[in-house]
């Protein structure tokens, strides 16, 4: 188990390197002079050669990635062209938005998914199968964003039940998170069931129900113990998805999460902002992902791992 | 010579049992259906889209359904049928060029890689790793921040980040074919790389490439109307259903229906496309095939 750990940790050093490389050559490869188009058109050269040298793009590219590496270390991610406010700390101020509608999607997709899919693999082809399935269908094919809005339409607008936006208390939580947890939960009912219906014709159920155990117990103790290992894996996996849905449910919702920022950035070609909050994104991502992977070994040591 | 007639014989064969599984699925006929209604729409939007989709008329502006304007009207008095009809030509267009993009890069990366082996595998695989570990409409959003919005960017941005999918597919396959026979039959009669892994190999991981384009077309799709509905797909006017969702969304509240109509369009597009690849999948592949008769 530890020497799969420090192999999974050293793996993770060149897709880390990648990604790095990845979001420093973003304001480099913008078309044009990037330093004119963020400065914007009304600027004079001398703001645009004061921005280029506070960017450090005068130097040589070499140099400005080991600045860029350096300046990371310390967690500097340079300064908001709009705020005029470090990077990391505008961030750190919405992250907590982001990371509760994102926990709280994955919250509803387990609670929702795992059930579903449990009771369709167990009622095989029956009405409330063909239901849960059909449902899990629409939900991969549904755009969360048009989800979103129909909520609203249907809890805020027309029923009055639910606030349609702004982060607040629970209430304002129910409809973002169903919006973003819908394309994971009908994920997760579908693997919980095809998990379920091969683990229930293993020998070990059978010898199960032999001993008398009731069905409940065979099934909630027995059988899903085991269809549970991939459900995690494909669960972590689905963070990625929250993620993504993350910015778009921000959008929709006004959630001032890094998601609606990382969008308001690009508009205003605040492309400080847009990297740091990329290379935010996808750090918690892989880190997720490596979670995952190690959790995966820990919950089925029958696994070998190259 | 009779031989090769029985080969292709057989083939054809293959091919049309293939072919009857297909159209024996129900969903995969209501799949064929739905696909088949929005390439009609998408080749005779001229003739069959009631108004011009560009045509502005302020007084007709958000106008309810009704037999003048069966969908409405957005908040310019624009008809909504109309934009939609259009619409499909651009939604199915990011769908397939961002498949075509993926497919172009993604599928010879796989398969040299897989092919070749070693060093070439390993700094190939390291860049689908690398672009794997964003999200891909992360990917696709912070591609389009460095090109600019526009149509055509979010179209690559989106083929971009099916890249590293295309890549891992074929590279898995490629790795499961080249100890097989054929290929030792190519190589011992002096054949190319080149030409074993594009004439020998390549052809016969077609299947599960099929399968994957057509899944990935949909999820193209639900991208591009999600960078049109952040505003950094296709812009004003163009009619594309995602920002025609995030216009509309201003007058949820007096006109819910400028919302609803291309939301439904979306996901029936994407329910086609869904319907079609899963149907695929289980006859193109034999061993999701057996592992279902077990289910």
């Amino acid at each position: 188990m530890l020497a799969y750990l420090v192999r999974r940790l050293l793996r993770i050093i060149p897709t880390l390197f990648g990604i790095l490389l990845i979001v420093f050559l973003m304001i480099r490869l913008v078309p044009g002079d990037p330093a004119r188009i963020m400065a914007g058109e009304q600027a004079t050269a001398e703001d645009v050669e004061n921005l280029r040298r506070q960017l450090g793009l005068d130097k040589p590219i070499h140099t400005q990635f080991l600045i860029y590496l350096a300046s990371l270390l310390q967690g500097d991610l340079g300064i908001s062209l709009r705020t005029r406010q470090p990077v990391m700390s505008e961030i750190l101020t919405r992250f907590p938005a982001t990371l509760e509608l994102s926990v709280a999607g994955m919250f509803v997709s387990i609670l929702i998914g795992v059930p579903a899919g449990v009771i369709s693999a167990v009622r095989r082809y029956s009405i409330s199968d063909n239901i849960a399935m059909l449902i899990a269908l629409f939900g991969l094919c549904t755009p969360a964003f048009w989800l979103g809005l129909m909520l609203i339409l249907l809890f805020s607008v027309t029923l009055g039940w639910l606030p349609a936006a702004e982060r607040g208390g629970i209430e304002h939580l129910i409809l973002p998170a169903i919006t973003v947890g819908m394309v994971s939960t009908a994920i997760i009912t579908r693997q919980t069931r095809s998990s379920m219906l091969e683990v229930i014709t293993q020998d070990y159920i059978t010898t199960a129900r032999a001993k008398g155990n009731p069905e409940k117990v065979v099934i909630l103790k027995h059988a899903l113990k085991n269809a549970l290992i991939p459900v995690v894996t494909i669960a972590g996996l689905q963070f990625g998805t929250l993620l993504g849905g993350a910015i778009l449910t921000e959008t929709v919702f006004a959630w001032p999460g890094i998601g609606r920022l990382l969008v308001d950035s690009i508009f205003a070609r605040d492309y400080p902002v847009v990297q740091g909050v990329v290379l935010f994104f996808s750090l918690s991502f892989v880190l997720v992902n490596l979670f995952v992977d190690i959790l995966y070994a820990y919950l089925d040591p029958r696994i070998v791992y190259d | 010579m009779r031989k090769i007639i029985r080969r292709i014989k057989w083939l054809e064969k293959a091919r049309l049992g293939a072919f009857v599984k297909i159209l024996e699925n129900r969903m995969a006929i209501l799949g064929i259906i739905i696909l088949l209604a929005f390439a009609f729409s998408a080749v005779f939007a001229d003739f069959i889209s009631p108004y011009d989709p560009l045509h502005i008329d302020l007084e007709k502006m958000l106008e309810k359904p009704s037999t003048k304007h069966i969908l409405g009207t957005d908040e310019l008095g624009r008809d909504i049928l109309s934009r939609i009809i259009y619409g499909t030509r651009i939604s199915l267009m990011i769908g397939v060029i961002s498949v075509i993009i993926g497919l172009l890069f993604g599928v010879p990366l796989g398969a040299v890689a897989g092919y070749c082996g070693g060093k070439i595998d390993n700094i190939f695989m390291g860049i689908t790793d690398v672009l794997l570990s964003f999200p891909s409409l992360l990917l696709a959003i912070a591609i389009v921040a460095v090109l600019g919005t526009s149509l055509v960017n979010a179209m690559i941005a989106i083929g971009i980040s099916q890249i590293p999918v295309f890549a891992r597919l074929v590279r898995g396959s490629v790795l499961s074919l080249k100890g097989r026979e054929f290929v030792e039959a190519a190589k011992g009669v002096g054949a190319t790389n080149f030409r074993i892994i594009f004439s020998h190999i390549l052809p016969n991981c077609l299947a599960p490439i099929i399968v994957q384009s057509t899944l990935l077309i949909a999820s193209g799709i639900i991208a591009g109307a999600g960078l049109g509905f952040l505003g950094l797909g296709a812009q004003p006017p163009t009619p594309e259903w995602g920002a025609m969702l995030s216009r509309g969304r201003i007058y949820i509240r007096v006109a819910p229906h400028i919302c609803f109509f291309p939301g439904l369009t979306i996901m029936l597009a994407v329910l086609g496309f869904n319907l079609l690849g899963d149907v695929l999948r289980d006859v193109l592949d034999p061993r999701l095939r057996m592992l279902k008769a077990r289910i």
